[in-house]
C-alpha cells in the first residue's frame, strides 16, 4: 500500500481553526455540538476529516463556510483563520465574497446541489459572474477550460446540457468544475463520493488530487469511509462525538492508533478478505431462481416505449442457513432482482421456487400465505418502519396477518427484542426514539416475527456507521446460526459482501456476470468487471483491523 | 434519537406520534379566533333557549325600528327582532359548512385512498373528478333548487360535490407519495391486506392536510350558502341564514344599513375565525413549515 508521504513543514497555513465551539443556538445548557476544535490545513495538503454521523464533521466545514443553519447553531468560540483572517469576524457580505474565491465547496449528492432547470455551462459561468467580471467570449473560454480539466467529455455539449441529462459521475465533476473556476485556496469536499459508484468514485478522487497537485489547493475532504482515507489523505483527523480525538499523518494513524476511538473505528472496517468457507448443507435450496427477468416499459397501451432490461437470466439457489450475496453498481439491477424475489415487483418472466412452491405467477392474493416464507430488510432504516406506529404494533403486524392471537405476538415481539439486542420494553417505543441501527435491528425483528425460510437483506447496512454496520451484520450471522435463515444479501459494498457473504453473484447491466463462492470471485475474479470492481474498492491492498498491509495483496 | 420509555396511550394508537415541538407557542390570532368561533357555535346552538324574541314572529307596529332596549339591534321590514333571526340563522349556515366539510371529507378521503393505491381505478376516479371539478357550484345548486325545491339538502349537496374532488386530489397525492415508502412495502411482505394497508398505513398519513383542507371547505360552504340564499337559490326564505337575512335587508339597505351589517359581520368573523384556525392547524401539522421559520 503506497500512502502519501509528502511533508508539508514549510507549506504556509491555509486554514487554521483554533478552539472552535459551535452550541445550539439560544441553549448555553446543552453540551457543545464541536467542542474545541483545533486543526492546520496547509497549502497542497489533503487533510481527512473522519467520524461517524454526529460527530460533527459536516458542522465543522458549514462553521468554516460561514453556513451553520441560522437560529439553530452558533459559534461560541475559537478562531477560523484563513491565510491570517479570523472568517468569524467577516460580516455576511464579505464571507459571500469569500466563498467560491477563497474557498469552495462540493457536496455529496450532486443532483441536488445543481440547479435542474439550468444548463451547467451556465451555472459555472454564474460562479464567475459573481466575482470577476469578463466578457462573455472570454468567460466562456474558462469555463471550458475548467471542464476540460475535470475530464468531461465533448464539453461543447455537455455546456449545454441539463443535469438531468448527466451522470452522477458527470454531475460531481461539474461541481468540482464550479467549486474550483476561481482557483480557491481551499476546497472543503464533504463526503463528495459516497453517493457514486466504486469505479466512479475512484476516478473522481483520482480528479481531485490531481487538480490538487496542479492548483496547490488545500483540501479539507469529509469522509466516513477509511478506504477513501487510505487512499487520499496526507493528514487524518478523527472526530467523536464535537471532539477531535487524534490526528496524525495518514500511515501514522493507520498504523499505530494511539486512541482507542480510532482503534475500535478501524476495526470495524470490514476487510476484503473473505469469510472462511462454511460446508454447504445437505438437502434441496430453500430458494431457487431460475431464469428471472424483468423488462420495464414493454406495455404501453398507445404507443411502443422502449423496453428497459432491469434483469435478465438470473439463476440462483440458497440452501439452508447459507448466504448469497448480489453485488453490482447502481442500475446493474440487483435490487431489481431482490425485488422480484419478494414479489414487490412481478418478474416478467422465470421462476422463483421458495419452500418448495413456485410463486413467480402467483396472483397477489394468492401469494399472501406464502408471504411468510421470505422477508425483506430495506436500506433506509428511517423509513423503513410507520413512524406512527409504536415498534412493538409493527412487530405483531406480520403474526396478526398469519392469525396469532395478540396476546402472544406481543410475547414473541418481546422476544425477538431480546433476540436483537434491545431491551424488551422497547415495543412500547416509538421509531424515532431509536437510531438508525437500533431501528435497522427492530426491522430485522419484524421479518424474524415471521420465522421465514428466507431473507432478503436489500443493502441493510449501506445506511449506517461502519461500528453500527459490524454489529448488524454480527446480528445477521447469529440469526442465522439459530435460525437456519437462507440470506439473500444485496449490496454495493465487496467489503460487506467478503465479510457475510458464501457466494457471490456479481451483476452488470441486468445480467449475472460471474457467479462463484464468496473466495473465488474476491480472490481470483474471473471476469473483467468484477476485476474492475475489486482494484476501485478504496484501501483494499490494506487490512484495517490488523493495522498492517493486507497479506495476501 | 434516544428518550425516555413513554406509554403509547390510546389517542396515540390512533394518530401516532404526531408532537407539537418543544417551546411552540401558539400567538394571539388563533386563541382569539377559537373564541370568537366557540362564541358563534355556542350562541347558534343555544339560540332556540337565549334568543330574546322569536325569530320569525313579525309584529307590524315594530317595523324597521333602531336599537333599543327591547330590540339591541333594532328590528327588520317585518318588525322581526334582528338579533334573534342573526343568532338563530347562524345554526342553517353552521350546518351547512360543517356538514359539507366532513361529508366531502369523508367522501374524498375514500374515493382518494382507493384512487392513490389502485393505478386501474385510478385512471377512471380521477377523470370523472376533473368532470365534477367542472361543474360551478353556483349553478348546480340553481339547478338543484330548481328541481327539488329549495331545502338545506339540495344546497348541501350542491355545495359538497364540487368539493370531492379536491379532496380526492389531495389524499391521492398524499396516498402516492406514501405507498412507495419502504415500510408499506414491508407491510405487503408481511401479508397484510390491502384494505388494511390503505386505511392502518396510508390513511393516518392524511388526516394532517385533511384537517386543514376541512377547516377551507367549512368556510367557502358557509360563504357559498351565503351567497346562494341571497340569490335567492338557497334555504327556504322563511328560514333565517345569514345569506337570506342579508337579502331581505338588501331591499332597504339605503335607508336601513344594519339589516345586512349584522349577518355580514357574523359571516365574516366566523370565516377569518375558521381560516385563522385552519392556517394555525397546517402550521403545527406540517413539519416543513416549522422548519422554515426556524
Amino acid at each position: 500500500m503506497l500512502f502519501k508521504t509528502r511533508t508539508f513543514d514549510e507549506a504556509a497555513n491555509v486554514l487554521t481553526i483554533t478552539d472552535l465551539t459551535v452550541r445550539l443556538a439560544g441553549n448555553p445548557a446543552a453540551k457543545p455540538i464541536l467542542d474545541g476544535i483545533s486543526l492546520q490545513i496547509r497549502e497542497g495538503e489533503t487533510v481527512c476529516l473522519v467520524g461517524e454521523s454526529g460527530s460533527g464533521k459536516s458542522v465543522t466545514s458549514l462553521a468554516v463556510m460561514g453556513l451553520l443553519p441560522k437560529g439553530a447553531l452558533e459559534v461560541a468560540g475559537g478562531r477560523i483563520d484563513l491565510e491570517g483572517r479570523n472568517l468569524l469576524e467577516f460580516s455576511p457580505q464579505a464571507m459571500r465574497d469569500m466563498r467560491a474565491s477563497k474557498i469552495s465547496m462540493i457536496f455529496q449528492e450532486p443532483m441536488t446541489a445543481l440547479n435542474p432547470v439550468m444548463r451547467v455551462g451556465a451555472q459555472i459561468e454564474e460562479v464567475l459572474d459573481t466575482h470577476a467580471k469578463l466578457p462573455a467570449r472570454e468567460k466562456k473560454a474558462r469555463v471550458l477550460d475548467i471542464m476540460n480539466q475535470v475530464h468531461l467529455p465533448d464539453v461543447e455539449r455537455i455546456y449545454r446540457s441539463y443535469p438531468h441529462q448527466l451522470s452522477g459521475g458527470q454531475r460531481q465533476r461539474i461541481m468540482i468544475a464550479m467549486a474550483l473556476i476561481l482557483e480557491p485556496k481551499l476546497l472543503i469536499a464533504d463526503e463528495p463520493t459516497t453517493a457514486l459508484d466504486v469505479t466512479t468514485q475512484q476516478q473522481i478522487l483520482s480528479l481531485i488530487a490531481e487538480l490538487q497537485e496542479k492548483h496547490g489547493t488545500a483540501v479539507l475532504f469529509i469522509t466516513h469511509d477509511m478506504g477513501v482515507v487510505a487512499e487520499i489523505a496526507d493528514t487524518v483527523h478523527v472526530m467523536q462525538l464535537g471532539k477531535l480525538v487524534e490526528h496524525a499523518p495518514v500511515e501514522e494513524l493507520l498504523r499505530r492508533p494511539r486512541e482507542d476511538y480510532t482503534r475500535r473505528l478501524l476495526k470495524s472496517v470490514p476487510s476484503l478478505t473473505p469469510r472462511a468457507a462454511r460446508p454447504v448443507p445437505e438437502g434441496a435450496p430453500v430458494i431457487s431462481v431460475d431464469g428471472l427477468q424483468k423488462i420495464y416499459g414493454s406495455h404501453g397501451v398507445f404507443r411502443k416505449t422502449k423496453e428497459t432490461l432491469a434483469a435478465s437470466e438470473v439463476s440462483f439457489a440458497i440452501p439452508k442457513g447459507r448466504t448469497l450475496g448480489i453485488v453490482g453498481e447502481s442500475g446493474s439491477g440487483k435490487s431489481t432482482v431482490a425485488r422480484c424475489v419478494m414479489r414487490l415487483i412481478d418478474p416478467t418472466d422465470g421462476s422463483i421456487r421458495v419452500a418448495e412452491k413456485e410463486i413467480a405467477k402467483l396472483s397477489r392474493r394468492e401469494l399472501r400465505p406464502f408471504r411468510r416464507h421470505i422477508q425483506i430488510v430495506f436500506q433506509d432504516p428511517f423509513r423503513s418502519l410507520n413512524p406512527r406506529w409504536t415498534v412493538g404494533r409493527s412487530l405483531i403486524e406480520g403474526p396478526l396477518n398469519l392469525g396469532t392471537d395478540k396476546d402472544a405476538a406481543m410475547a414473541r415481539a418481546r422476544e425477538l427484542m431480546k433476540l436483537v439486542g434491545l431491551p424488551d420494553d422497547a415495543v412500547d417505543r416509538y421509531p424515532h426514539q431509536f437510531s438508525g441501527g437500533q431501528r435497522q435491528r427492530i426491522a430485522i425483528a419484524r421479518a424474524i416475527a415471521m420465522e421465514p425460510d428466507v431473507l432478503v437483506a436489500d443493502e441493510a447496512v449501506s445506511a449506517l456507521d461502519v461500528s453500527v454496520q459490524a454489529q448488524v451484520l454480527e446480528l445477521l450471522d447469529e440469526l442465522q446460526a439459530k435460525l437456519g435463515i437462507a440470506i439473500l444479501f444485496i449490496t454495493h459494498d465487496l467489503r460487506v459482501a467478503a465479510q457475510i457473504c458464501d457466494e457471490v453473484v456479481v451483476m452488470q447491466h441486468g445480467r449475472v456476470v460471474e457467479h462463484d463462492a464468496a473466495e473465488k470471485v474476491l480472490a481470483d475474479p474471473k471476469h473483467p468487471y468484477t476485476r474492475a470492481l475489486i482494484e476501485a474498492a478504496p484501501g483494499r491492498a490494506w487490512d484495517f483491523a490488523n493495522f498492517r498491509e493486507l497479506r495476501t495483496a | 434519537m434516544q428518550a425516555d420509555p413513554q406509554p403509547a396511550s390510546r389517542m396515540q394508537w390512533l394518530f401516532g406520534a404526531i408532537a407539537l415541538p418543544a417551546g411552540w407557542r401558539l400567538g394571539a390570532g388563533p386563541i382569539v379566533a377559537a373564541l370568537v368561533l366557540v362564541v358563534i357555535v355556542a350562541s347558534a346552538l343555544l339560540a332556540p333557549l337565549i334568543v330574546p324574541h322569536d325569530p320569525m314572529t313579525m309584529d307590524a307596529v315594530q317595523r324597521l325600528k333602531g336599537p333599543s332596549e327591547m330590540y339591541p339591534l333594532g328590528t327588520d321590514a317585518y318588525g322581526r327582532d334582528v338579533l334573534s333571526r342573526v343568532v338563530t340563522g347562524g345554526r342553517i349556515s353552521l350546518l351547512i359548512g360543517i356538514g359539507a366539510a366532513v361529508v366531502s371529507v369523508l367522501i374524498g378521503l375514500l374515493i382518494g385512498l382507493v384512487s392513490g393505491f389502485f393505478r386501474t381505478a385510478d385512471a377512471i376516479i380521477m377523470r370523472i373528478m376533473d368532470s365534477l371539478m367542472a361543474i360551478p357550484s353556483i349553478l348546480l345548486a340553481i339547478a338543484l333548487v330548481a328541481l327539488n325545491g329549495p331545502s338545506i339538502w339540495s344546497v348541501m349537496a350542491a355545495i359538497t360535490i364540487p368539493e370531492i374532488p379536491r379532496v380526492v386530489r389531495l389524499v391521492r397525492s398524499v396516498v402516492l407519495s406514501a405507498r412507495e415508502e419502504p415500510y408499506v412495502e414491508a407491510a405487503i411482505a408481511l401479508g397484510s391486506s390491502m384494505p388494511k394497508i390503505l386505511w392502518q398505513h396510508l390513511m393516518p398519513n392524511t388526516l394532517a392536510p385533511l384537517t386543514v383542507q376541512g377547516t377551507y371547505i367549512c368556510a367557502s360552504a358557509i360563504l357559498t350558502e351565503a351567497i346562494l340564499s341571497f340569490l335567492g337559490a338557497g334555504v327556504s326564505t322563511e328560514i333565517p341564514t345569514w345569506g337570506n337575512i342579508m337579502a331581505e335587508g338588501r331591499v332597504y339597505f339605503q335607508l336601513k344599513p344594519s339589516l345586512i351589517f349584522w349577518p355580514g359581520l357574523m359571516l365574516s368573523l366566523c370565516i377569518l375565525s375558521i381560516n385563522l384556525l385552519g392556517d394555525t392547524a397546517r402550521d403545527v401539522l406540517d413539519p416543513r413549515l416549522k422548519k422554515r421559520e426556524a
